[in-house]
């Protein structure tokens, strides 16, 4: 399973299915992606961090 | 109830790597969940009947605001969350933490609180230098500066003073421990500790999220109680509890975390804390 990289158009490829929203990394440019839909792997920029964010 | 028939939300923002192993941890206890997205969610505070078919919720937001709303809401729905409300309220200030921590008898740093750029110039001349000045709101060390003379001093507390948002303008100031180039997070479910690390960098701040490499570190009694001291005294459930080790005075309690990270933490312990949550999540009522 592939999705191309919407940073560097790259393939970032998946050993298993991935889950809806779930973050990953492209292994060519290095971008924090999210998966935002599953039949097909689509993936977009993950939201940058927030002022809030943390545990 | 039997497993099979409870049910479980997850909310959260994104699936991050700590949601993917407790969604993975709840399919292994054969427990169904369903997710949702935070930032698709709209909430009807008068007709709340759709979280009510859930026997809990989980609450993994990444962002503190969304989860203190989320959790008071399923309070008005009366649902049974993990963590509660009060619990995200109490860690997510680092005052409040530090309160109830001194409250409740438990060790921790030695902190100052100032209102105006001149009595948090005071009050960093008084705690001395090097010290800590931190955001009261905030993790993942932003914001956190160590502070090693006055002319930083004078330089921070200006900028915290040009800035908006009131939080900018409480100072909490805080001792800088003199640790042994690493820290302590250990990880409390329930009345158990289950797990610690220590978080070794060459950096002050020690946060994994900041490169500090995690490595395992022995539940000792002693970090055991401390832990579960800090752990109860912010109201318990699932919690991660950041500690120093004082040359002098031994284990200090720095900060409670409550909506913990463990990706580092499985495989340096060897210890299945997706598991264990979801054992402790299941086993209350």
């Amino acid at each position: 399973m592939t999705a191309e990289c919407p940073e560097c158009a790259g393939d970032v490829k998946f050993k298993e299915a991935p889950m809806l929203h779930e973050l990953v990394r492209c292994g060519e440019c290095g971008a924090e992606l999210e998966v935002v839909a599953l039949d097909p792997i689509k993936l977009d920029l993950a939201p940058t961090e927030e002022e809030d964010w943390g545990e | 109830m039997s497993l099979q028939n409870m049910k479980i939300a997850i909310i959260c923002s994104l699936v991050r790597p700590e949601e993917k192993q407790l969604i993975e941890a709840f399919a292994r206890y054969n427990v169904p969940t369903e997710v949702h997205d935070d930032r698709s969610l709209i909430f009807d505070l008068d007709n709340l009947s759709f979280w009510k078919q859930y026997d809990v919720v989980v609450e993994r937001c990444v962002s503190q605001s969304r989860a203190q709303y989320v959790q008071r809401i399923m309070k008005l729905a009366g649902v049974r969350t993990v963590n509660t409300n009060e619990v995200i309220e109490n860690c997510g200030d680092k005052f409040i933490t530090t309160q109830l921590l001194l409250q409740n008898g438990v060790p921790t740093t030695k902190v100052l609180m100032a209102f105006t750029p001149e009595s948090a110039m005071q009050a960093i001349e008084q705690m001395g230098y090097p010290c800590v000045l931190k955001p009261v709101v905030g993790s993942w060390g932003r914001g956190v500066v160590r502070v090693n003379d006055r002319d930083a001093a004078e330089a921070v507390v200006n900028l915290r003073d040009e800035l908006g948002g009131y939080q900018q303008h409480v100072y909490y100031v805080q001792e800088l421990v003199k640790k042994p180039g690493r820290d302590i997070r250990s990880f409390v479910i329930g009345d158990e500790c289950v797990a610690a690390i220590y978080r070794t960098s060459q950096h002050w701040i020690t946060n994994t999220h900041l490169g500090g490499k995690a490595s395992n570190c022995p539940v000792t009694p002693e970090l055991a109680k401390i832990s579960i001291g800090a752990a109860k005294a912010v109201g318990g459930g699932i919690v991660a509890v950041d500690l120093f080790e004082d040359p002098e005075r031994g284990l200090l309690v720095n900060e409670v975390n409550h909506t913990m990270e463990f990706r580092n933490s499985v495989p340096a312990t060897g210890v299945d804390i997706p598991g264990k949550m979801v054992e402790w999540i299941v086993a209350q009522k």
